[in-house]
């Protein structure tokens, strides 16, 4: 640490190792980057950075392996659970995660997404759902609200015309395969260390290899929803949270 | 497990050779005619110690081969026809991250669903690229069951030597045909685990990476050039194939895998009626042999190019013979098999004699 600048003042934070130095692409106020924070930290805190390794999606958090230092691999869209199921079976003793959107999990990548967690993969998905496109520029996602606008849906999402909110994560609650499924949120401090417990779990229970682990985090997109990033935690507390309450759709069974 | 001889199916053969060269992972979706392939798998894994995993899909088998060989596993698929059009964007991920592995199409006739029985239809596929983007994978062709389960072992040294993805392109003939093999001894294909797979970071090295994603175009350029030296220098080193009395031949029969074997039985009834007839027969199809084929041209009269499909090969020996010579074709579509006789008699049209 840097205490001779710092000389006189209490350290009250430091960056974790497992997060790279490069600075992240992401927008301001975009919740991508408290997610990989505290992803990072719990790898950091488990000590598991030299047995973990992650999977990248195609979409705004493409980039995710110039920020994580751990071993990475950048997969196909929607496949990312798929390169994981791979990783997983040929490692079974490392730790592996998947990290996706929701044009990614959940509409392209839906049929690896239920057979992964179907098959019960050990293994941690993460799932940023923010209910737009960010990367390609704000486009209608599976997850997006009914009326909600965006560039593919200028008069508002349609559920009559084009589909309601995909809500995959109480879908695949339903799954034997799946040992824990949560949704967690990163707009408040409170929820911040919610989702770092969650994802902390989630990484001890791979040891207990009983099945797959889920995590929704309900974030926001400044750009593509076109708000202020304050505007956008107003607009996930009341618009998205009513769709998409926070809490555990299935906590693991101790047996 | 010593050298053995059996008598098998192609597909099988095949399964039990990848067990012998070490595999370490299969992922795989039923389709007919390589079914047997993913069946014998999943009758031996639990045996043998290695991993089997019949997938939704032939999109996750791929991406499953993708993290497997990412994390430095001797890793394997296989599909007919239609599920290998499904992997192509798979297939170009995997060239694109220098990713070692086999995949093996036991062609089908088609297009679309086609038919179950054997095609060669996937020539074009299989050996300019199928998926999008510059990038060439390793296609060798064999022509028995014998070569069906040697291929594998060559097939993973050729990935492994040049982090490639090798596919083995056989059709459903040679799949479900039983023949006489000689099959190697297990772990006779010595396996190290690349430095580069993604196995967790150790303390003592900077964090692995596989990506296919270089959104600079000069960096993108970059990783493009360094894979054409690749292909440059396995166009220049791994070239196979064999030729069948050439030396003498008024008239060559260019074919691979069945074609080649149906072409033999030509080729001898053209001797027999005092045609001098002789076989080229590639057996890496990329990188293709035109150099021999250049060579045949100074003495050979005429190419006639033997297809299970509406002639696709016939490009590269044009390219070979290159104007010296005449190049004929002959050829059955859509899951039909080539005659001898027919062949025989298009001999003779051509070479204008009996």
């Amino acid at each position: 640490m840097e205490e001779n600048v710092l000389e006189g003042l209490e350290c009250v934070y430091v960056k974790p190792d497992t997060l790279t130095d490069k600075y992240q692409h992401y927008c301001p106020g975009c919740g991508h980057g408290v997610v990989h924070k505290v992803l990072m930290e719990v790898i950091e805190e488990l000590g598991i950075q030299d047995k973990t390794i992650g999977v990248a999606p195609v979409g705004c958090s493409v980039f995710a392996y110039n920020y994580m230092n751990v071993d990475m691999q950048e997969a196909a869209h929607g496949r990312a659970s798929a390169v994981a199921t791979g990783v997983k079976r040929v490692l079974p003793d490392k730790y592996v995660y998947s990290y996706q959107g929701d044009g990614d999990l959940a509409a392209i990548g839906t049929g690896e997404t239920i057979h992964t967690v179907n098959r019960g993969e050990n293994i941690l998905m993460i799932f940023i759902n923010n209910g737009i496109y960010g990367m390609t520029g704000g486009q209608m996602a599976p997850t997006s609200l009914p009326g909600q606008v965006t560039s593919t849906t200028p008069y508002g999402r349609d559920p009559k015309k084009i589909g309601y909110p995909l809500k995959i994560t109480d879908l695949l609650a339903n799954l034997p395969g799946a040992y824990y499924v949560t949704r967690q949120a990163v707009h408040t401090p409170n929820a911040v260390r919610k989702l770092k417990k969650a994802i902390k779990n989630s990484f001890e229970y791979q040891l207990l290899d009983r099945g797959t682990c889920f995590i929704e985090v309900v974030s926001n997109c400044p750009s593509g929803w076109k708000m202020t990033p304050v505007d956008t935690i107003k607009y996930l507390e009341e618009e998205m949270l009513p769709q998409y309450p926070l809490g555990d759709l299935k906590v693991p069974q101790n047996n | 497990m010593t050298k053995e001889i059996r008598l098998m199916k192609g597909n099988e053969a095949l399964a039990e050779a990848s067990i012998r060269a070490g595999l370490q992972a299969y992922f795989g979706y039923p389709i007919t005619p390589q079914s047997e392939v993913l069946e014998y798998f999943a009758e031996q894994a639990p045996k043998r110690g290695f991993t089997v995993l019949q997938a939704e899909s032939e999109v996750a088998s791929i991406n499953m081969v993708f993290g497997a060989a990412g994390a430095g596993a001797r890793v394997m698929t296989s599909s007919s026809s239609p599920g290998i059009s499904l992997m192509q964007e798979g297939l170009s991920y995997i060239a694109a991250g220098e990713l070692p592995c086999l995949i093996v199409n036991v062609n089908r006739g088609g297009p679309g669903l086609g038919t179950i029985q054997p095609g060669q239809g996937d020539y074009f596929q299989s050996t300019k690229g199928g998926g999008h983007g510059d990038y060439h994978l390793i296609v060798l062709a064999p022509s028995s069951v014998q070569e069906m389960a040697d291929f594998v072992f060559e097939g993973f040294k050729l990935a492994e030597k040049y982090r490639n993805p090798v596919m083995i392109l056989t059709d459903g003939a040679l799949g479900q045909m039983m023949e006489k093999v000689e099959l190697p001894p297990e772990g006779s294909l010595p396996y190290v685990r690349p430095e580069w797979a993604t196995t967790g970071k150790a303390a003592t090295r900077e964090r692995n990476i596989v990506t296919t994603l270089f959104i600079e175009p000069e960096v993108m350029e970059q990783v493009n050039i360094k894979l054409q030296k690749k292909y440059t220098e396995i166009c220049e080193k791994e070239v196979r194939y064999e030729t069948i009395n050439c030396e003498d031949a008024e008239i060559v029969l260019c074919a691979y895998g069945l074609s080649a074997r149906i072409s033999q039985k030509a080729m001898d009834l053209a001797r027999e009626g005092g045609i001098k007839a002789g076989i080229f027969r590639p057996i890496t199809l990329y990188p293709y042999p035109y150099e021999i084929l250049n060579k045949l041209a100074e003495t050979a009269d005429h190419f006639l190019d033997v297809e299970m499909n509406a002639g696709q090969m016939i490009e590269d020996v044009r390219l070979g013979v290159n104007g010296k010579k005449p190049v004929h074709f002959t050829g059955r579509m859509g899951g039909m098999i080539p005659d001898p006789e027919v062949i025989y008699q298009e001999i003779v049209k051509i070479v204008g004699k009996k």
